[in-house]
């Protein structure tokens, strides 16, 4: 099997670029973290990687938008690039501040004629929240979830609340299967609300036409090992987190 | 051409902001109906900026087109200013309610809400950035909030603005359109030596210089410069004498707890030369030598962090500094600079440390205070918590550095000086812990722009706050830019693993005065102030030398590798900037455009200062029996309705009272705004259980991914022992920071801890001689626990004074308030327990001896009590106890543990209940206690130290006891299967019986916000 080398973006404001990376090479790969800044002065770079990610954080400080101002830089001079790494069959992962930089980038096909369809927004509450959420795999589409029915995972955001323009764009979205990855009740927190931001239809992750670009709020890099678990302690031992299915389903992708 | 961009909510979306203000207004009783609208807008200027650019960067960069709709314009179009179409949004409904008084505004009166100049707007200058990505040229951006208020009274409407819209040390308020139509860059400044006159002056006239130059010297130190410069044959300049107050301010130089102090309490008098060496950093000395070969301390009490062994690879350092009087003014600012500076400590420690988790402790006046109690010039606690909560929130989240461990405490005695103790653990390779930098060196400054913002910073911490301090000293109130913080981080580590530079320090309190000033102390330093890159123009030699402008490091760099650094600074879009050499003079020269505008000796700056000599007294307070206390307490706790039968004997009623208390009370409502897990080596959470809400006793987590080894964080304080002897406060404090750490399963062996010292005005001798008492406890409890003092601040002058209605000086000082923060190590992450009952059938042991110590507890608070006597700690039977306790947890015989301290007993055994799901029976005739007629209340809620609640197996039950063979240790109770806590007395009868249900509502409502 041949080892996918994972290209981390990084850039200022980035901060799970290490452990994002530290789960794709715990999942077999080769992971690299490189400053958007190199990839601007080299649009050849991403030729050498099979995956490209873009990991949590808050990205030029979210300072006009989740995602925002990293999504445009994107758009203005790497659209290209990205277009033709999308085409050649490799895959695209944003994770948190990362799905929020996809759906505002565009690379998730959700917009229209009428402009952009979907957005990631404050969350109902107003404010940022950690917690741990139950999540259900609500598609096939995108290879990233093969084989994967529910996972609890983390969530740690302010602007993960996914509401779509209208019904309709939401409705012909979920007949693509594009809403893959769904808030769910969990026997972990069962008193919870288990849609922590109020997201439309309880999305917590969409992917694109192809399913080979996905982004998803929860994060996987931070349930890899079973101490991560927020009840290990009072759970019979269990060898690996669920978050490392994820990663290891994208290695699988290239064998 | 100034054009403005206005964003509002989507048509049929909730305009959040707006329902904020209008409930804030009405929970502070600011006004009862009001109705408003919000948007937030950005104004732009640049000659390339024509109305098609402007509205496709409101389309494509400003707006979010599905959540937002935008209105774009030139300041003076009368769309940006009339009220909103909501039309169906809903909030026409509280007018509607208002029934129209007569004197409420019918029209909407518009709000707008601007940073002031010079004040750091990181959003603005974000938008610039992206601005010129489009291929714009842009001259300025700033961003405004407006508010359209209508349904309240115009009273009421300023009331509104002044206390929830705007924050004036920060903001201003414009009322109407905006009366300019171009944004100021900054005026010139034209160079002018200023010097200081001060050979001539008396007494009174260097007191006023001090005083009128925010210089806050007292008067030998005011007499020992102006003799320096006699001598000199010449008067000081202004920058000379702005270094040397920076450099002596009680801020940086700490120079009552390290000077003279004669010290006297009921047993004699002690001599000082130097307090803190001779107490607290004595005992470390001390222990280091004890130890010998096996010595686990790298570096303690000198560089911003203290530095201990973690493993082969690295070390781990630690540091708490505290942000009290800019949180007092501007609690988010305050707070998130304060993050953000012991950030940069644990940064500028060694060569660099990474960052990897934080730790927050406040100390708030009840945020149920009514709003006609507040004196003049203080804000009300519930809007500074709130603000403190989201500055800390805010700059932890962006840097992402997980908020792992802290605490709150609530006193009426904080309402003028809130506390705000940020701490930073880092990780640092072990052959990076140290600095050094060498002559010839180059200066460099690495990060932010320096600004006017954040002058007078340290001599204004030194300086009692009054109800004027946010006119004369706003400048000293800074906002943070996380981001820029992120990217010097980002490089500097990078730099540092190449060997780039020598040292590194962070620009904190003084600005490049201190750091230049400390890092140069033992060679000389020669800085060109020119040469340093401004936010705008105007400002002075002196402002640039001294603004304590935020995210930036100075480095020592070899002239041989700065190329390299320079690049790699480039690359990654931070601005690095040679200020000049450390020249081997051993002077601090100081250059403007090639004047010198400052030449002093290193020697008089560092080591010139008379020392303070002060008078310290304790008097120890009579013994007096636990009994009403006479004036009503400050915010009693409500009393909750639980459903347990108040039968006579039954406590239900403490317990609850007590769990519902804010210092006890969960604190999940801060938690969960916090990141907690980024960087992916969360391993016990600040909460636990079975619904992930029970509050856990310390956190864990792995800072390097590839190991199984951990790090231990946890903090001890309670103020309200030092009402009555601070010395059994501190030796408390020590004792819950440990016992925290002991009870997840760190090794009590390797346990370093840190204090913090926020106390009153020092040169009251009474208020220093308690915390003289207090420092003494630490070197006792230190040497006997075998647990070093790495590192340490002090923040005095907790003070705030006002004049109340009848026109008298009020002064409320802080109680003594001394935090420990515990960095304790676990060789096997996977050994830890937390707190929350696992089972039904296990038993419940209680770990220690229970005494009669009701003295400032949690009920005699409830209850309205005075007296009592306060919790001791017993040295080696603590040292013993925590040993055999971590015998017992690493062997795995506990399932769950956790430490009593706050409501003793009943307290812990409800919440690892409530944390469990699990029901639980005690038996309180079982337990170990002091004497045999301690009586019920005693034993279910007095506070004695050094004790556990554990939770063992049936089958492990054996192997526990023999473990604590040496501690006093009962098997007093069963987890049950019930949905009940029970607690029966030594005579049988029933004193708790409460379903876990009102047990964990009475523990969650009063901060569920």
């Amino acid at each position: 099997m041949s080892t996918p080398r994972v290209l981390v973006l990084r850039a200022p404001g980035t901060n799970c670029d290490q452990e994002t990376a530290f789960a794709f090479e715990q999942a077999g790969a080769v992971a690299c973290c490189v400053h958007v800044n190199r990839w601007l002065e080299s649009r050849w770079l991403a030729e050498d990687y099979q995956i490209l990610c873009l990991p949590g954080g808050f990205s030029y400080g979210d300072d006009l938008g989740s995602g925002r101002i990293l999504a445009n830089q994107l758009r203005h001079h790497l659209s290209d690039s990205l277009a033709r790494f999308r085409d050649e069959g490799k895959l695209i992962l944003g994770i948190c501040n990362g799905f929020q930089i996809l759906v505002k980038s565009g690379l998730l096909d959700s917009a229209d004629a009428c402009g952009p369809a979907v957005t990631l927004t404050w969350n109902a509450s107003g404010r940022f929240i950690d917690r741990w959420v139950g999540l259900r795999v609500a598609s096939d589409r995108t290879p990233f979830l093969a084989g994967v029915e529910r996972m609890f995972l983390p969530i740690a955001h302010a602007e993960g609340q996914f509401i779509g323009r209208d019904e309709p764009t939401l409705e012909r979205l979920e007949q693509a299967g594009q809403l893959v990855l769904r808030y769910c009740q969990s026997k972990s927190c069962p008193k919870q609300p288990f849609n922590p931001n109020g997201a439309a239809r309880d999305v917590a992750g969409m992917c694109d036409a192809s399913g080979r670009v996905f982004g998803l709020m929860p994060h996987p890099e931070r349930f890899i090992d079973r101490t991560q678990h927020p009840q290990w302690t009072r759970l019979p031992a269990f060898e690996e987190g669920d978050g490392l299915r994820l990663f290891r389903n994208a290695v699988q992708y290239f064998a | 051409m100034l054009w403005e961009i206005d964003l509002h909510p989507r048509l049929g979306l909730p305009d959040s902001d707006a329902r904020g203000v209008e409930a804030d207004a009405a929970a502070l009783g600011l006004a009862k109906y009001v109705s408003v609208a919000s948007a937030s807008g950005y104004l732009l200027q640049g000659p390339e900026l024509t109305a098609e650019r402007v509205e496709r960067l409101a389309r494509e960069l400003l707006a979010d087109a599905v959540a937002e709709q935008y209105v774009v314009g030139q300041v003076g179009d009368a769309r940006l200013t009339n009220p909103p179409d909501r039309s169906g949004a809903g909030s026409d409904e509280s007018l509607a309610r208002s029934g129209r008084r007569e004197e409420v505004q019918q029209t909407h009166q518009l709000v707008q809400v601007l940073l002031k100049p010079g004040v750091m707007d990181p959003v603005a200058q974000s938008a610039e950035g992206a601005v010129r990505d489009f291929g714009w040229n842009v001259d300025a951006v700033r961003t405004l909030r407006k508010y359209w208020i209508s349904g309240a009274t115009e009273t009421e409407t300023r009331a509104i603005a002044a206390e929830l819209l705007a924050n004036d040390a920060i903001e201003q308020v414009i009322w109407g359109p905006l009366p300019f139509d171009r944004l100021q860059a900054g005026s010139g400044y034209e160079f002018q030596l200023l010097t200081a006159p001060i050979r001539g002056l008396d007494a009174a006239g260097l007191a006023r210089l001090s005083r009128e130059g925010q210089l806050y010297l007292q008067p030998a130190e005011m007499a020992t410069i102006q003799r320096y410069f006699a001598e000199l044959g010449r008067d000081p300049t202004d920058v000379e004498l702005e270094t040397i107050a920076q450099t002596w301010s009680e801020h940086c130089s700490h120079k009552t707890l390290a000077g003279r102090i004669s010290y006297r309490d009921g047993l004699g008098e002690r001599q000082f030369e130097n307090m803190l060496k001779e107490t607290i950093f004595a005992a470390t000395h001390q222990l280091r030598q004890r130890w010998a070969e096996d010595d686990w301390c790298v570096s303690v009490f000198k560089d911003n962090a203290g530095v201990v062994r973690f493993d082969e690879r690295f070390n781990i350092a630690f540091k708490v500094e505290t942000h009290n009087h800019p949180s007092a003014l501007e609690p988010y600012g305050g707070a998130n600079t304060g993050l953000g500076g012991v950030i940069r400590d644990t940064l500028g420690t060694g060569l660099g440390a990474k960052p990897v988790c934080s730790t927050d402790v406040f100390c708030f006046a009840p945020p149920d205070t009514p709003h006609d109690q507040l004196p003049a010039g203080v804000l009300h606690p519930k809007l500074v918590m709130r603000g403190v909560v989201e500055g800390v929130r805010d700059y932890g989240n962006r840097m992402g550095i997980p908020t792992v461990n802290g605490a709150v405490y609530f006193d009426r005695r904080y309402l003028g000086n809130p506390l705000v103790y940020c701490g930073n653990v880092g990780l640092i390779p072990r052959d990076k812990s140290f600095k050094e930098p060498q002559p010839r060196d180059l200066i460099v400054s690495v990060g932010g722009r320096t600004g006017r913002d954040g002058i007078h910073g340290a001599t204004f911490s030194s300086a009692e706050l009054t109800h004027e301090s946010e006119s004369i000293s706003g400048g000293a109130v800074q906002i943070g830019n996380a981001i820029e913080e992120k990217k010097v981080l980002d490089v500097l580590l990078a730099a540092r693993d190449r060997g780039l530079f020598t040292a590194v320090t962070d620009c904190g309190a003084g600005g490049f005065s201190s750091a230049v000033g400390e890092m140069g102390e033992k060679i000389g330093a020669e800085v060109h102030l020119e040469r340093a890159p401004v936010k705008y123009e105007g400002l002075s030699y002196t402002e640039i030398w001294i603004s304590e402008a935020q995210e930036r490091m100075v480095l020592s760099v070899p002239e041989a590798t700065w190329p390299e650094l320079e690049r790699l600074c480039a690359s990654e879009g931070v601005e690095a900037t040679v200020l000049g050499r450390f020249e081997p003079t051993g002077r601090l020269t100081l250059k403007y455009r090639g004047t010198v505008v400052g030449d002093l000796a290193m020697e008089f700056l560092h080591n010139g200062r008379p020392p303070v000599g002060r008078q310290a007294v304790f008097e120890p307070k009579m013994a007096s029996p636990l009994r009403p206390s006479g004036a009503p307490l400050p915010g009693p706790p409500r009393q909750p309705e639980g459903n347990g039968a108040a039968s006579p004997g039954s406590h239900n009623d403490d317990l609850l009272a007590i769990l519902s208390s804010l210092n006890v009370a969960s604190k999940e409502w801060i938690i969960r705004q916090y990141d907690h897990e980024v960087q992916g080596g969360s391993v016990i959470k600040p909460l636990v259980g079975a619904a992930c809400d029970g509050p856990s006793d310390a956190a864990v987590l792995r800072p390097v991914l590839e190991s199984r080894r951990g790090i231990v964080i946890a903090c001890g304080m309670n103020p309200r022992y030092g009402d009555f002897d601070p010395y059994h406060m501190a030796a408390s404090a020590i004792d819950e920071a440990v016992r925290n750490c002991v009870a997840v399963g760190a090794d009590p062996g390797r346990i370093a801890i840190l204090d913090n010292f926020c106390w009153g005005d020092c040169e009251r001798s009474e208020t220093l001689g308690s915390l003289v008492r207090a420092a003494l406890a630490c070197h006792d409890l230190s040497l006997a626990l075998e647990t070093p003092f790495i590192s340490g601040k002090d923040s005095l002058n907790n003070e705030f004074s006002y004049v109340n209605a009848s026109g008298e000086k009020q002064t409320i000082a802080i109680p003594p308030s001394l935090l420990i923060s515990a960095l304790g190590q676990v060789e096997d992450v996977s050994r830890c327990v937390t707190m929350d009952l696992k089972g039904a059938g296990n038993r419940l042991y209680l770990v220690g001896k229970t005494k009669n110590e009701l003295g400032g507890s949690h009920y005699a608070l409830v209850k309205g009590l005075d007296g009592g006597a306060v919790p001791t700690v017993d040295p080696p039977r603590a040292k013993a106890t925590f040993a055999a306790m971590h015998g017992a947890i690493d062997a795995g015989f506990v399932a769950a543990c956790h430490d009593l301290s706050e409501g003793g007993l009943a307290v812990a055994a409800a919440e690892m209940a409530l944390a469990g799901g699990l029901g639980a029976e005690l038996r309180l005739g079982a337990m170990p206690v002091d004497a045999d007629a301690i009586a019920a209340a005693e034993r279910l809620f007095s506070e004695s130290n050094t004790r556990f609640l554990c939770e063992v197996p049936p089958e492990d039950a054996e192997s526990f006891e023999a473990a604590l063979a040496g501690a006093a240790v009962a098997w007093i109770g069963t987890v049950t299967g019930s949905d009940r806590l029970q607690i029966v007395d030594d005579r049988g009868a029933t004193v708790v019986d409460l379903p876990l249900a009102d047990l964990k509502d009475a523990w969650q409502r009063p901060l569920r916000w």
